[in-house]
C-alpha cells in the first residue's frame, strides 16, 4: 500500500482494548504522528477483547488494580458504554463468607457502595438461584458491562480525529530494529517503520513481539473456558443485553452472566491449559477467532454441575456456543506495563484485562509523557522481574499455581508454592538447620522465623498475645514476637541475604549518584547515607542506602522485593557516554545482620578491629576482618539497634555465620527472620517501606522523611520536592495503636495492613484533600511496646496525637489512637539503642 | 478395451458439468489408448445420443429395461455393472454429482472395488494409477494411488470445461438390456414433485447470494428483488440457515448446493471455506461488504465496501431505470 | 423402532485449511473435532423419530479413541447408546471402514437378536467426501438404501424418503430395515442442553474390536490447491458504485 508510513513517532502494535486505549491518552496528552497496527483486522482483530466477558466488579484487594479498575469504569461510563447490572459474589461456605467480609472492607476503603445479602436476600436480587445452595452473599450494585469493541473504536477513533493516529489492521510485525539498545524501527508485512517508540499491547501475542526485539513480556496465553446457554425466556422477558445481576458463584470459581436471552457460564475452575504464543492459530486458520479456541468440554463438565445446582432453571437450557478463550497469566497475577529493561523505549502493555483495560493505557501514556503515571505502578510494572522469572518454566508454574485462585480465598501473607528456591543463599543449609521457615522475597528464600526459637515462647509468654483466629494466624507464628524480644534483650543475627546490590562507578558516578538521589551522597569515602528516589512528579520511586567506597564508587544497597525495577530506574537514566558504569552485585555479596544491646561484645570476640563508637561511628562502614574473613561493617540498623551490617563475599558467608553464632552463644544470641526485621522491629521505629507507606502518590514531605536541607545539586523530582517542601503536607505518615482488638464474636482479631480503612468516630472514610484515603499500609504487633501498630496516611486535621479513630478490618470496627504523627518512632525515640 | 461412461440426461438433456466430465473422460481414454464409451439410460436417452461423437465417444450404449421407469440406484448401478463387465471395460466413471457418485458407489459396493470419488486429475499408469481428487469440498486436494483391475472413478464437476474432440468418433450407437429382477426396485423413484419451474439454484446464471450480514429474514426482500430483475436465483450462506432466515435449499456451500453461475453476487458474506467452496467455480464473483477484508471481497473480482442495504436496491433501481429507458426506445 | 446412526470424527477448522510438514493430515493441533454436518442432522433425525415413535438411537463410529468425544456429544443430543470401534491408525479408506462398520452392526444385531430398523448415514463426510461408505454398508448387510436425503417419513413397514432435485423432490420408498443417508437441511440438529451433557459424560460406551482390511485406494499425500490469486477491483464504497455494476452487468450479457 502507498499510503503505508515509513516513519512515525510511536508504533502502537495492537487494537484490542489496551493498545486503543493507549492512542487515546497518548493523542489527549499531546503526543501525534502515531501508528497503529494490528495483524487482525478492525474492529475486532482476534485478540482477547473479541471475546472478553466484559464485565467489570470494581471492588480489589490491591491498591494499584482497584484504582485502575475504577479509572477504566469511570472512562467507560465516559464513552456511554458503560451498562451497570450490579454483581452478586455468592458463598457456599463459611470460609467464603469470611473472604466476602475482607471484600466488604476492600469496598468501603475504596468507596465503593456494596452490602452482605442473606440467602433470601441473594434470592430476591436473582430470582432464578437456589438459595438453599448458598450461605450468604455479597452485593454490589455498581458492577457493570462494557462493549469493549466498541470502547475501542470510540478511543482509536479519538485519536484519529485529533489527526494524531493512523491505523493499519491486517499489518503483520515480522521483526524490530534497534540502535544501541534503543528501538528504532518495526519491519511490517507492508513495509518498515522508523520510530522513537514501540508500544507492545497485543496481549497473549505480546511475548513473541518482544522477543523479535531482544526483550521479554513474561506472559502465558492461556486458557478460560465459557459456554453460552439458552434461550432462557426469564432472561428474554427482560428485554436487556443485561437485566440481572452478574453472580459469581466463588467457591466454584464460576460465573453467571446475562447476555440478552442467553447466560454465560465462565470458569476458572478447570485444570490450567496453557499455549505458547508462536502456537495461536492465525485469523484464517482459526474456525472463530485465534483466541476462541475448540472448548475442551471434560474440562468444564464439573461446572455444568455446579451451575445448575446453584441456577437449576440452567438444566434445559441448550449450549449454544463454548470456546477455551484465551487471555494473558502472568508469573504473579498482575499486569506487565512500562519500558522493558532490556531496550529503550520499547513499551510493555500486557497481561490487562477489560475491567482495567482504559485506565492502565492512560498510566502507560502518562508514564511515557511525564516520566511516571498518577497511579503507582509499583505491581505492574514490568521491570519487576529478575531473569530467572521470565522463563517458560517459572512463568508457567506460578501461572498454574495461581489460575484456580482467580477467584480463591488469597490470603496476603500466602507464600509460593511452586518453583520455590530458586535463589538459595549460601546460607541457606545453616539457616535452615535452625529451623528457618522460609518465605519469598524478590526470588531469594529468606528466613521468616526460626522454628528453633520455639523455646524463647515460653519465656516471653506473658508478651505475646494470642492470636485465636486460624486467619489472623496464617503465615505467622508467634516465635516471631519471641524473637523480637529476644534481641532487643540480647542480640540477634539476620540473614539480609536479599538484598539487592549495586555498584555505580567510574568519573561521573558522583554526579549521576547525585543526580538520582534526594539526599546528598557527596559525602566523604567511608560514608552510608539512606535516601528517597523520586519520581519527575517528585513521589517515591525508591529508597535505598549508598555507601562511599571511593571518590568515583558508590555501592547501592535496596530490598529484594525491588531491586530489579531499582537496576531498570538506575540503568534508563545512565548517561550515553561511558563515564558511569553500572553494575549488578548481588550474587557476589551475602550480608548478615548483627543487632542488639549485646552485638558489640559479640563482634569484639571476633575482629581485632576497632568498631568502637569512634573506630566506626553510626552511618559509616569500614572494611575489617573476622576471624580470618575480609567483611565490610556498616554501621546502620533497621531494626533500632547497635549493630552492623556484615558484608562479605557470598563463599565466605557460612563461615561467617558460624564464627559470629559460636561468638554469640553465652550472650543469647538468636537467629532472626524476616518477619521481626521487615515488620514488628521496623514498626516500632517507624520506618517506612517500599511498596506500602512509600509510592510515588506521596512524597518525602507526607512521609516525614525530607530533611532540613536540599541540596544544592540537581536531582530527578527536585522541583516537585522543593514546593512540596513549601506547602502544607495533604497527608501525613501517622503511627496508630489499636486501641480494642475484640470483635463482636468476642475474639480478638489482628489487622494485617492490607489496606483497611481508617475512619473516622462516626465510621466515615477519611479523604485527603487530593482525594487519597487513609488506609492501614502496615500492620503488626509491637513487642516492646506492648501495643499493635498500624502505619497511614492521615489528613492534617487528623493527625494529632492521641485523636482516636477507628479501622475497619473484616467488616468489623476497632477503635485506635494516633500515637504518632510523623516519623518519630514510638520505640527508642530518640535512638539512644543504636547510638549509644 | 474401453472406458466406460455414465452420461446423465434430463430429458434428454446434458447439463454442462457432465459433458465437462466427459470431456475429461476423452482425454483420460486417450491416454489410455482406449475407446470412450458412454452408457444413456432410457427413457429419452435417443435425443441424448446427438452430438456425443464430437465429444469423443466412440460407442453409445443406449439402455432400456420395463424396470427402467425412473432414477433408482441399485438399477441404475445393475445396469452399469452389466454393461461393464460384457463390454470388458477397464474403467468406469460418471460424473461427480448426486447421482453419479451414488451409482458409481452402488458399481463399487457390487464389484468390491474402491471408487475414487470428484477426481480432479488423473495420471493413468501401467498397474496404479495416481488420481487428485477433491476433499473438504475443494478446499483441499488429495493424491491418491489407486490399484484395481478396474479403476472405478467420478470426475469432479465444473473441473474441465466441456470441449469438443479435435476430430469426432464414430459414435455408433447400441442397445443393452440389462438382466434386471424386482430386487432393484425397491430403490426405485416412486413419486416425483415439482416445487417451482423456475430458475434453479445449481444452474441459473445469475445467484444473488445473502449473508449474515443481511440480518434477517425479512431483508431478503431486497435480495430477491434483484435476483429476479437479473432472472437469477437466491442463495444463502450456511448462518443464514442456521439462524432459520432462509430454507437450507437456497444454502451455497459444502453441505448445501454447489453452484457455478457466470455471476456470483455475495452480500454480506465473509466468505468462510464452508461457503466458498460451494461457489469457487463461479466464473466472476461481485461481492458487497462492508469489511473490505473480509475472504469474500479479496477474493472476488469486484467489490463494493458499502452497506448492502443501501447497495442491493439501487442495483436494483439502477437496472430498472435503464430497461425503462430501453423500452422507451423501442 | 430402532435406529441406528453411524458418525465420523472430523477436524473444525476455520477459513483456511492448514497442512502438517509431511503433507499427510491436516494440522488439527489448534482445531477442534466436530462430527460432519450431514451427520449431525441424521442424529437428530433418529432421536426425532425415536421420540415419535418410541424407540432408541444407537450411534457408531469407527475413528481414534478421541472419537469417545463426538459419540458423548451424540448422546448430549438425545443417542440413548453409543459404540466405538476405537483404531490407532489414521486413515481409513471406505472400503475398509464399510467392511468394519458392517462387521460391527452384524455384532449388535447378532446380539440384540433383531436387526436395526432404520440405519442412517450422512451423505458424505466433510473430509475426505467418499461418498460411498453408507452404500458399501448397506450393501453387505443387503438393505435397500437411498442417499441425498432430506426428508424421511416412516410408514407401517417401510421408509419413504424424499431427495431434493433442482426444481422440486424425487420420493423414494424403501421396506425396512433399511439404510438412508441424509443431507443437512432435512432437520435444525438441537444444541445438547447442560443436563443432556451431563448425561453424556455418565453413559457407558461400548468398544468393539474393528475388523482391518484394505483396499486398492491409499492416500499418497494432501495438497492445498492453488490460490485463484485474483485481484480485486473496488467499483466504490457507496450505493453509486451500482451503476459500474449494472455496466458490468451488461458487459457480461446478463441483462
Amino acid at each position: 500500500m502507498s499510503d503505508f508510513p515509513s516513519s512515525a513517532q510511536v508504533v502502537v502494535i495492537g487494537a484490542g482494548i489496551v493498545g486503543n486505549s493507549v492512542v487515546k491518552h497518548l493523542a489527549a496528552l499531546g503526543w501525534r504522528d502515531l501508528v497503529q497496527l494490528d495483524k487482525g483486522p478492525l474492529p475486532n482483530p482476534g485478540g482477547s477483547t473479541g471475546h472478553a466477558s466484559n464485565f467489570i466488579f470494581p471492588v480489589d484487594h490491591n491498591k494499584e488494580m482497584a484504582h485502575l479498575t475504577l479509572d477504566s469504569q469511570e472512562q467507560y461510563e465516559e464513552m456511554g458504554i458503560n451498562t451497570v447490572s450490579g454483581g452478586l459474589e455468592v458463598a457456599r461456605t463459611k470460609a467464603r463468607m469470611h473472604e466476602l467480609n475482607r471484600r466488604m472492607t476492600s469496598a468501603k476503603t475504596w468507596g465503593i457502595e456494596s452490602w452482605l445479602v442473606s440467602p433470601a436476600e441473594a434470592q430476591e436480587l436473582v430470582p432464578f438461584i437456589d438459595e438453599t445452595v448458598i450461605v450468604g452473599g455479597w452485593y454490589t450494585p455498581s458492577v457493570s458491562v462494557v462493549d469493549s469493541l466498541r470502547a475501542g473504536t470510540i478511543m482509536r477513533e479519538y485519536a484519529q480525529q485529533l489527526g494524531a493516529l493512523t491505523v493499519h489492521p491486517l499489518t503483520e510485525v515480522l521483526d524490530f530494529e534497534t540502535d544501541r539498545g534503543r528501538i528504532s524501527a518495526v519491519v511490517t508485512n507492508r513495509g518498515r517503520i522508523t520510530c522513537e517508540y514501540v508500544v507492545i499491547a497485543c496481549g497473549v501475542w505480546s511475548p513473541r513481539l518482544a522477543a523479535m526485539a531482544g526483550a521479554s513480556i513474561p506472559l502465558t496465553p492461556a486458557v478460560h473456558q465459557m459456554i453460552d446457554v439458552g434461550p432462557l425466556e426469564i432472561l428474554s422477558a427482560t428485554n436487556n443485553e443485561i437485566g440481572y445481576p452478574i453472580v459469581r458463584d466463588m467457591d466454584t470459581f464460576c460465573y453467571e452472566r446475562q447476555t440478552g436471552g442467553s447466560m454465560e457460564v465462565g470458569s476458572y475452575a478447570h485444570r490450567p491449559i496453557f499455549h505458547h504464543p508462536d502456537t495461536i492459530p492465525s485469523n484464517d486458520q482459526a474456525r472463530l477467532s485465534p483466541t476462541e479456541l475448540p472448548l475442551t468440554m471434560d474440562d468444564f463438565d464439573p461446572q455444568l454441575e455446579q451451575a445448575v445446582e446453584l441456577m437449576p432453571f440452567l438444566g434445559d437450557a441448550e449450549i449454544k456456543y463454548g470456546i477455551n478463550g484465551l487471555l494473558s497469566l502472568t508469573p504473579d497475577a498482575m499486569p506487565l506495563v512500562g519500558e522493558t529493561p532490556e531496550v529503550k523505549n520499547l513499551w510493555s502493555c500486557a497481561a490487562i484485562w477489560i475491567k482495567e483495560g482504559p485506565g492502565t493505557g492512560k498510566a502507560l501514556a502518562e508514564w511515557m509523557t511525564q516520566g511516571y503515571p498518577e497511579i503507582d505502578p509499583h505491581a505492574s510494572d514490568i521491570a519487576r522481574f529478575y531473569p530467572y522469572m521470565k522463563t517458560a518454566n517459572h512463568i508457567l508454574s506460578r501461572c498454574a499455581e495461581h489460575f484456580n485462585k482467580t477467584y480463591g480465598i488469597v490470603h496476603p501473607r500466602e507464600q509460593w508454592d511452586s518453583r520455590r528456591n530458586s535463589r538459595v543463599s549460601t546460607l541457606g543449609a545453616t539457616t535452615s538447620a535452625l529451623g528457618a521457615v522460609y518465605f519469598e522475597a524478590g526470588g531469594w528464600e529468606r528466613p521468616h522465623w526460626y522454628e528453633s526459637n520455639a523455646s524463647l515462647l515460653e519465656e516471653y509468654r506473658d508478651r505475646i498475645p494470642e492470636r485465636p483466629h486460624e486467619w489472623d494466624r496464617r503465615w505467622w507464628s508467634p516465635i516471631q514476637n519471641a524473637e523480637h524480644l529476644a534481641m532487643r534483650d540480647k542480640v540477634g543475627m539476620i540473614d539480609l541475604t536479599a538484598f539487592a546490590i549495586f555498584e555505580v562507578s567510574g568519573s561521573g558516578a558522583l554526579q549521576f549518584m547525585q543526580y538520582l538521589t534526594v539526599n546528598q551522597v557527596d559525602r566523604p569515602v567511608g560514608s552510608g547515607i539512606y535516601t528517597p528516589l523520586l519520581t519527575q512528579e517528585g513521589g517515591f520511586r525508591s529508597d535505598l542506602t549508598v555507601l562511599r567506597m571511593a571518590e568515583d564508587r558508590f555501592r547501592v544497597i535496596t530490598g529484594g522485593f525491588d531491586g530489579a525495577r531499582d537496576a531498570h530506574w538506575f540503568r534508563k537514566w545512565l548517561p550515553d557516554s561511558d563515564c558511569v558504569s553500572f553494575a549488578d552485585i548481588t550474587s557476589s555479596l551475602s550480608t548478615i545482620g548483627v543487632w542488639g544491646p549485646h552485638a558489640r561484645r559479640l563482634i569484639e570476640r571476633v575482629t581485632k578491629d576497632d568498631l568502637s563508637d569512634q573506630g566506626l561511628p553510626y552511618g559509616q562502614w569500614k572494611h575489617a576482618t573476622i576471624d580470618s574473613i575480609p567483611v565490610t561493617m556498616f554501621r546502620i540498623s533497621y531494626v533500632g539497634e547497635l549493630g552492623w551490617e556484615v558484608y562479605t563475599a557470598m563463599e565466605h558467608a557460612p563461615m561467617l555465620w558460624n564464627t559470629l553464632w559460636e561468638a554469640g552463644q553465652d550472650l543469647g544470641v538468636v537467629p532472626v527472620g524476616a518477619g521481626v526485621y521487615g515488620t514488628t522491629a521496623r514498626l516500632e521505629k517507624g520506618y517506612r517501606l517500599m511498596g506500602a507507606e512509600l509510592e510515588s502518590e506521596y512524597n518525602p514531605v507526607e512521609a516525614d522523611l525530607a530533611r532540613p536541607l536540599v541540596k544544592k545539586a540537581d536531582f530527578v523530582g527536585k522541583e516537585a520536592y522543593l514546593r512540596a517542601r513549601e506547602e502544607e503536607p495533604d497527608a501525613i505518615c501517622c503511627t496508630l495503636t489499636v486501641k480494642d482488638h475484640v470483635s463482636a464474636s468476642g475474639i480478638p482479631r489482628f489487622p494485617m495492613g492490607g489496606n483497611e480503612p481508617i475512619l473516622t468516630l462516626e465510621g466515615e472514610r477519611i479523604v485527603d484533600r487530593l482525594g487519597r484515603v487513609s488506609r492501614v499500609t502496615s500492620a503488626g504487633a509491637g513487642p516492646s511496646l506492648d501495643a499493635y501498630l498500624l502505619l497511614g496516611y492521615l489528613p492534617p486535621d487528623y493527625a494529632e496525637e492521641g485523636r482516636s479513630l477507628q479501622i475497619m478490618y473484616q467488616n468489623e470496627l476497632f477503635p485506635v489512637e494516633v500515637a504518632r504523627v510523623g516519623s518519630r518512632p514510638l520505640f527508642d525515640p530518640d535512638d539512644r539503642r543504636m547510638k549509644p | 478395451m474401453s472406458l466406460l461412461f455414465l452420461v446423465e440426461h434430463k430429458g434428454g438433456q446434458i447439463d454442462d458439468a457432465v459433458m465437462g466430465s466427459l470431456t475429461g473422460a476423452r482425454q483420460l481414454a486417450s491416454q489410455l489408448g482406449v475407446e470412450l464409451h458412454a452408457m444413456l439410460i432410457d427413457p429419452d436417452a435417443e435425443s441424448a445420443v446427438n452430438g456425443l461423437d464430437t465429444y469423443g465417444v466412440e460407442h453409445i450404449h443406449v439402455v432400456s429395461h420395463e424396470l427402467l421407469t425412473d432414477y433408482g440406484p441399485d438399477a441404475w448401478a445393475e445396469s452399469l455393472h452389466q454393461l461393464a463387465r460384457s463390454s470388458g471395460a477397464v474403467a468406469v466413471m460418471a460424473t461427480g454429482t448426486d447421482r453419479g457418485n451414488e451409482v458409481m458407489a452402488q458399481v463399487g459396493a457390487r464389484m468390491d472395488l474402491a471408487m475414487v470419488a470428484n477426481c480432479l486429475d488423473i495420471e493413468p499408469d501401467a498397474e496404479d494409477w495416481v488420481m487428485t481428487r477433491v476433499r473438504w469440498g475443494g478446499s483441499l486436494h488429495e493424491k491418491a494411488r489407486l490399484s484395481a483391475p478396474v479403476k472405478l472413478a467420478t470426475l469432479a464437476p465444473h473441473h474441465t470445461n466441456p470441449t469438443s474432440a479435435g476430430k469426432p468418433a464414430s459414435g455408433t450407437v447400441s442397445r443393452f438390456t440389462p438382466d434386471l429382477d424386482q430386487s432393484v426396485t425397491t430403490t426405485l423413484v416412486v413419486e416425483r414433485t415439482t416445487v417451482s419451474a423456475g430458475i434453479t439454484l445449481a444452474t441459473a446464471p445469475v445467484v444473488v447470494s445473502g449473508g449474515r450480514g443481511v440480518g434477517s429474514a425479512e431483508a431478503f426482500d431486497i435480495i430477491e428483488e434483484l435476483a429476479d430483475l437479473l432472472g437469477g436465483a437466491v442463495g444463502c450462506s450456511r448462518v443464514v440457515t442456521n439462524n432459520g432466515w432462509k430454507n437450507h435449499k437456497f444454502q451455497v456451500g459444502q453441505t448445501g448446493t454447489v453452484v457455478a453461475p457466470d455471476l456470483y453476487i455475495a452480500c454480506g458474506i465473509s466468505g468462510a471455506i464452508q461457503h466458498w467452496v460451494g461457489m469457487m467455480n463461479a466464473k466472476n464473483v461481485l461481492a458487497i461488504n462492508t469489511d473490505l477484508d473480509a475472504p469474500m471481497v479479496t477474493k472476488a473480482n469486484w467489490a463494493i465496501i458499502a452497506d448492502l442495504h443501501q447497495v442491493v436496491p439501487a442495483i436494483s433501481a439502477e437496472i430498472s431505470r435503464r430497461q425503462a429507458l430501453a423500452d422507451e426506445s423501442t | 423402532m430402532r435406529i441406528l446412526v453411524c458418525v465420523k470424527r472430523v477436524p473444525a477448522p476455520g477459513a483456511k485449511i492448514v497442512l502438517t510438514s509431511d503433507g499427510q493430515d491436516i494440522d488439527s493441533s489448534l482445531l477442534g473435532f466436530t462430527i460432519s454436518p450431514h451427520e449431525e442432522c441424521a442424529i437428530e433425525e433418529a432421536v426425532q423419530i425415536a421420540e415419535r415413535e418410541t424407540g432408541s438411537v444407537t450411534v457408531l463410529t469407527l475413528g481414534p479413541p478421541e472419537a469417545e468425544e463426538q459419540l458423548r456429544a451424540a448422546v448430549s443430543v438425545g443417542a440413548d447408546s453409543i459404540v466405538l470401534l476405537p483404531s490407532a491408525q489414521p486413515d481409513w479408506d471406505p472400503l475398509p471402514t464399510a467392511k468394519a462398520l458392517a462387521a460391527a452392526i452384524q455384532n449388535l444385531e447378532s446380539e440384540s437378536g433383531a436387526p436395526f430398523d432404520l440405519i442412517l448415514f450422512g451423505n458424505e463426510s466433510a473430509d475426505s467426501g467418499g461418498y460411498q461408505v453408507g452404500i458399501r454398508v448397506a450393501r453387505h448387510l443387503k438393505r435397500p438404501m437411498v442417499t441425498g436425503i432430506k426428508g424421511i417419513d416412516l410408514e407401517e413397514g417401510s421408509v419413504s424418503a424424499r431427495r431434493e432435485t433442482p426444481g422440486g423432490w424425487e420420493v423414494y420408498r424403501l421396506p425396512l430395515p433399511a439404510v438412508v443417508g441424509v443431507k443437512e437441511g432435512i432437520n435444525l440438529p438441537r444444541y445438547p442442553t447442560l443436563k443432556g451433557r451431563m448425561a453424556a459424560r455418565k453413559s457407558s460406551l461400548t468398544e468393539m474390536e474393528p475388523l482391518v482390511g484394505s483396499s486398492g485406494q491409499s492416500k499418497v499425500t494432501l495438497l492445498s490447491p492453488p490460490d485463484a490469486g485474483t485481484s480485486v477491483e473496488i467499483l466504490g464504497e457507496s450505493p453509486e458504485a451500482a451503476v459500474r455494476v449494472v455496466d458490468i452487468l451488461e458487459e457480461l450479457g446478463l441483462l
